[in-house]
């Protein structure tokens, strides 16, 4: 399969990316943002970085860039859309996933392993992960906090749509530790469809045990196989 | 007629903010403490072509919802007056 990897002006992530799809034994192929051609795509990543600087909000601009539209509607059309940090913020602005990213309450910009708790595997993302499981997978932000109406939380996590929250390593609610203070620990959701993932964490830094970690293959992986098996993973209401 | 439209952007009151908790403490510090709560925000200056007040509020309304603030974390306040002139240039950079 193909995976498409978005580069934004400031995108820092894209090669990393390539490396962990290479890894997980497929080919990738770059989308330049002023392009709107998604090259047969199965699945587009929106890499980690600072798009465009960030300037006003991050994810603020990159979200009007013309590769941004094509990307819209092939969410809209049920397609995978794997969002990384900057991604995920990208996501947020433009609609495709509920909150916002905010300032880390440290206000310090962490970048340090931190230990994700799969919420849920009904995700075309974390098919190939256990429920409960604990993921060793490196965070680099300085506004990964996740912030959202107590409302919208209440839904996310009534849909099981909390793909992954951050805990300590032995799995247990991470108090104090998190690592930007983001709302009932979250580091991940998945849209109402569950074909757009957002994450702050970078799973392409954990893809391989020279790195420190191999978890972050999971969700490559996981990728592959619903692509694969063309699985629906709509939860019926 | 040109107009000099005045954009604030504020967090939410339900949304923390930990910049603001860290100037307050900053301020504290300082001996000021009659400060009980601050809150750090935007400040967008825009110079904005239009015939009238009400059309260029308009205008300045709609780039606040579809780019200037994130309705999710932010509200905005704008602050219209003629233009005094066009804004100064940033100085030269050194040779």
């Amino acid at each position: 399969m193909r995976f498409g990897i978005a580069v934004f002006p400031g995108t820092w992530s894209e090669r990393d990316c390539a490396r962990a799809v290479e890894v997980a034994g497929h080919e990738s192929v770059y989308l330049w943002h002023r392009d709107r051609d998604l090259g047969g795509a199965d699945c587009v990543i929106l890499p980690g970085g600072f798009s465009y600087g960030d300037h006003l909000r991050t994810g603020a601009v990159a979200r009007f860039a013309p590769l941004m539209e094509s990307v819209q509607e092939f969410a809209a059309g049920g397609g995978l859309v794997l969002g990384i940090c900057n991604g995920f913020q990208i996501l947020c602005e433009a609609h495709l996933l509920p909150g916002a990213l905010t300032r880390n309450a440290s206000l310090e910009f962490r970048c340090e392993t931190v230990w994700l708790r799969v919420e849920t595997a009904e995700t075309p993302f974390t098919s190939a992960c256990v429920p409960d499981q604990v993921l060793a997978i490196p965070v680099s932000h300085g506004e990964g906090r996740y912030v959202a109406e107590p409302s919208t939380l209440d839904r996310l996590e009534a849909d099981r749509r909390v793909a992954f929250r951050y805990v300590s390593r032995d799995g247990s609610p991470v108090g104090d530790a998190s690592p930007n203070g983001s709302m009932r620990d979250i580091a991940g959701i998945v849209s109402e469809g569950r074909n757009v993932l957002g994450m702050m964490p970078h799973p392409e830094r954990a893809a391989e045990p020279l790195l420190g970690s191999a978890d972050g293959l999971r969700i490559f992986r996981s990728v592959v196989s619903a692509v694969a098996a063309d699985t629906a993973f709509a939860v019926a209401p | 007629m040109r107009f000099l439209a005045e954009v604030v952007i504020s967090l939410k009151p339900v949304v923390n903010d930990p910049q603001g908790l860290t100037v307050r403490a900053g301020l504290r510090q300082l001996g000021f403490d009659e400060v009980t709560e601050v809150r750090v925000g935007k400040h967008i200056a825009l110079e904005v072509d239009g015939d009238s007040e009400a059309e260029v509020h308009r205008r300045v309304a709609e780039m606040c919802e579809r780019l200037l603030r994130n309705p999710v974390i932010e509200d905005y306040r704008i602050e219209l007056r003629p233009s005094a002139g066009p804004v100064p240039a940033p100085p030269a950079a050194p040779a």
